[in-house]
C-alpha cells in the first residue's frame, strides 16, 4: 500500500518521474523496448515500428488537441509534409537522415503555423474544418505536384545510413524509431510541467483567465500547431524511412481521423494516453485479423468486415464507459493496487 | 502623489445600451476600493474594460500614470495588473499548484526549446518558482493542504481562494477582486475579508473591488464609489456614502416610496 508521497525538498517534488512506483514501471518499460528486438521476429518488429510512428504521430496531436484544446483534422496531411521533405531532401540534395528528419519536421511546423493562424478568431468545429480544409488542399498538392511529389504513384527514398550502417531491416529502423520516439516523449513530459506547457492547458481550459495571467493566445495556439506539427512531420519522416516510399494515399483524411481517434480512445492531455491509444489503434486491427484467420479461410472474406465494426464498436465503448481513455483506466488500476487491501 | 489607476470619463455602450456613461473614479496607492451599485450598474463593465476585454468609445485608464486604455490585456498583466472573476474562471483541469504558477507566467523567461529539454535554466525558474509560490501565496493564504487536488473537485468557498492565490502569484501592483465573497457561507467570508486586508497590510497591494455584501464592503474599504445605471451617483469614505441621499434612493427607490414602508418612518 502506498500511504504517502513525501518530499524534504521542492527539487524532488518537480523531478519528471516522482514516485519510487513511476520509476520501477520506466525501468520495466526501457527493458521491454530494448529486450524487444532480440525476442520479436520481423513482423513483430514491424508492428512495432509502426506503432512508435503512431506514438509519435499521436503525441504531437495530443499536443494540439488534447492539451491546448485545439481540433485538427489535418494531420496526416502535416505528416505528408514531412514525409515529402524527407524524400525530396533525401533524393536531391542528398542529406544523411539525421538532417532530414529535423528539416522535414520544421517544414511540416512552419506548414502547421500558416493552418493555425486562424485558430486566434475561430474555435472548436469551425477550427476543425479550416484543418480539413488544410488536409485536401495539401493532399491535392501531394497528388499534382509531381515534379517534387512524383505525384499520384508517389516518390522513393534510398535507406537511411548512419556512419556505413544502413538502416533498411525492421530491426535497425526499431531502434531508429524507438530513439526518436523516446526524444519526443521525454520533450513532451519536460514541456508539460514548465511554463510553456503550462500556457498551452490555460488556453485550452479558460482563455480570458490565460489572457489576464499575460498569455499571448495568438503565439501560444501557433506555438502549439508548430509543436505539433514538428511531431506530424518526424512521424511522417519516418515512415518514409519504415516504406522508403512516400506516396498521396498514405496520409489521407482516414488517417488523420485515426490519429484523433488514438488520442481520443487513449485519453486526451496526458502523454500516457497518446502511446496507449497508439497502441491500441494499430494492435486492435491486426489481432482482430488474427482472431478472424481462425475462423479458417473461407470466413475471413465474411469475417473482414465485421473485424470493421468490432473496431469500431471497441471505441464506442471505450468511450461510453470511459470517455477520458485508456489513461484514466490505468490510473483506476493503478488506484486499485496502491491503496490494497483496501478498497476506493 | 497621483491615484496609482485613474480612470477617467470611460462611456462604453453596447448598441443603444450604454453600459458605463462618463465614469471617473481614482483608486489611491495602497487603499482598499469598493466599487458597490444595483444589479446591472455597469460594475463588471467597468472591471473589463480596465482589464482590457471592452474597449471604451471615450475615456481613459492610467495606471501609474501609463495610459494602458489601449494595451492588450496580457501588456496590462505585465504591468502589475491582476484581477478575480465573478464566476470563477480557474483553469479546471490543473491542479491548484499549477494554477497559481500560471500566475508567474509573464515574470518568467523559458522559452519552448528551454521548456522541452528542461535544461538548467529552465529547471533553476521552475524551482524558485515553487519555492516562492510556496512562501509568498500558498503559505500566506492557508491552501497548502489542497496544493496537489485538482481545482475542479474543490469547494466553492477554496476555488474562490485558490482564485486569489493565483492573481497574487502575478505580484501585481492592483488587484481587482470582483465579488469576492459572493455565495460564501460567513466563515468563509470573513476568512476572505481578512485575506484581503492581510493582502494590502503585509504585501502592500492595492485593491479595487465589486462586491454585494455591504457588511464586507463597509467593513474593509477605505473609499466607495456608487454606480447607477452605468454613471457614478456618489463616492467618499464608507460611512458618507451610506448616508447620501442618491445612493439611498437607487438601493431602496424613491423617498416617498420608502417612506409607504412599514418601519421605514422610525429607521431614518
Amino acid at each position: 500500500m502506498l500511504i504517502g508521497n513525501f518530499k524534504e525538498r521542492y527539487e524532488a517534488d518537480e523531478a519528471i518521474f516522482r514516485t519510487t512506483r513511476s520509476r520501477v514501471w520506466l525501468g520495466i518499460a526501457v527493458a521491454l523496448i530494448v529486450a524487444f528486438p532480440f525476442v520479436g521476429n520481423s513482423y513483430h518488429l514491424y508492428m512495432a515500428g509502426l506503432i512508435g510512428i503512431n506514438i509519435i504521430a499521436a503525441t504531437g496531436i495530443n499536443i494540439l488537441t488534447g492539451y491546448t484544446g485545439l481540433i485538427s483534422l489535418g494531420h496526416a496531411a502535416f505528416m505528408g509534409v514531412g514525409a515529402y521533405t524527407v524524400a525530396w531532401l533525401s533524393n536531391n540534395v542528398g542529406l544523411p537522415f539525421y538532417i532530414c528528419l529535423p528539416l522535414g519536421g520544421l517544414v511540416a511546423a512552419a506548414v502547421g503555423v500558416v493552418v493555425g493562424i486562424p485558430s486566434l478568431r475561430i474555435k472548436g468545429l469551425y477550427l476543425a474544418i479550416a484543418t480539413l480544409a488544410a488536409q485536401f488542399i495539401l493532399g491535392f498538392v501531394f497528388n499534382e505536384w509531381e515534379p517534387v511529389t512524383g505525384g499520384g504513384r508517389g516518390t522513393s527514398l534510398a535507406a537511411a545510413e548512419i556512419g556505413g550502417i544502413v538502416l533498411d531491416t525492421e530491426f535497425e529502423l526499431y531502434w531508429l524509431i524507438v530513439v526518436v520516439m523516446v526524444l519526443a516523449l521525454l520533450f513532451a513530459r519536460n514541456l508539460f510541467r514548465t511554463r510553456v506547457g503550462r500556457a498551452f492547458i490555460a488556453v485550452r481550459d479558460r482563455d480570458i483567465s490565460a489572457e489576464v495571467m499575460g498569455i499571448n493566445l495568438l503565439r501560444t495556439k501557433l506555438t502549439a500547431f508548430a509543436l505539433s506539427s514538428f511531431y506530424a512531420g518526424l512521424a511522417g519522416g519516418l515512415m518514409a524511412y519504415f516504406f522508403k516510399v512516400v506516396s498521396p494515399e498514405q496520409y489521407t483524411f482516414s488517417v488523420s481521423i485515426f490519429m484523433l481517434a488514438a488520442v481520443v480512445v487513449g485519453g486526451m492531455g496526458t502523454i500516457l494516453g497518446g502511446i496507449l491509444g497508439a497502441i491500441f489503434m494499430t494492435l486492435i486491427p491486426e489481432i482482430l485479423g488474427e482472431i478472424t484467420q481462425i475462423f479458417g479461410a473461407g470466413a475471413v472474406a465474411m469475417l473482414s468486415s465485421a473485424r470493421e465494426v468490432v473496431f469500431g464498436l471497441l471505441i464506442v465503448g471505450f468511450l461510453v464507459f470511459e470517455p477520458r481513455g485508456l489513461a484514466q483506466i490505468w490510473k483506476r488500476i493503478k488506484r486499485v493496487y496502491e491503496i490494497w487491501p483496501f478498497r476506493t | 502623489m497621483a491615484p496609482l489607476l485613474e480612470v477617467q470619463g470611460l462611456s462604453l455602450a453596447f448598441g443603444g445600451v450604454q453600459a458605463l456613461d462618463n465614469v471617473s473614479l481614482d483608486v489611491e496607492e495602497g487603499s482598499i476600493t469598493a466599487v458597490i451599485g444595483p444589479n446591472g450598474a455597469g460594475k463588471t463593465s467597468l472591471f473589463n474594460t480596465i482589464s482590457g476585454f471592452y474597449r471604451p468609445q471615450t475615456g481613459r485608464i492610467l495606471l501609474e500614470g501609463t495610459d494602458i486604455t489601449h494595451r492588450p490585456p496580457p501588456k496590462r498583466a505585465a504591468l502589475g495588473l491582476a484581477r478575480t472573476f465573478q464566476n470563477i474562471a480557474l483553469f479546471r483541469g490543473m491542479t491548484v499548484l499549477d494554477n497559481i504558477k500560471l500566475g508567474q507566467h509573464v515574470h518568467m523567461k523559458t522559452g519552448l526549446l528551454a521548456a522541452g529539454l528542461y535544461l538548467g535554466w529552465a529547471q533553476r525558474e521552475e524551482i524558485a518558482l515553487r519555492e516562492e509560490i510556496e512562501h509568498d501565496v500558498i503559505d500566506f493564504l492557508e491552501i497548502d493542504h489542497i496544493r496537489n487536488a485538482p481545482v475542479a473537485a474543490l469547494p466553492y468557498g477554496l476555488q474562490k481562494r485558490v482564485e486569489l492565490a493565483r492573481a497574487l502569484a502575478m505580484k501585481p501592483r492592483l488587484l481587482l477582486l470582483d465579488e469576492p465573497v459572493a455565495g460564501m457561507n460567513r466563515e468563509e467570508t470573513e476568512d476572505m475579508a481578512r485575506f484581503i486586508l492581510d493582502v494590502r497590510e503585509e504585501r502592500g497591494i492595492t485593491v479595487l473591488l465589486v462586491e454585494h455584501d455591504m457588511d464586507v464592503v463597509m467593513d474593509i474599504s477605505d473609499h466607495v464609489a456608487v454606480l447607477n445605471f452605468g454613471r457614478e451617483i456618489g463616492a467618499g469614505s464608507p460611512a458618507a456614502v451610506r448616508d447620501m441621499p442618491a445612493v439611498i434612493e437607487a438601493y431602496l427607490g424613491h423617498a416617498d416610496a420608502e417612506a409607504d414602508m412599514p418601519g421605514a418612518s422610525g429607521a431614518s
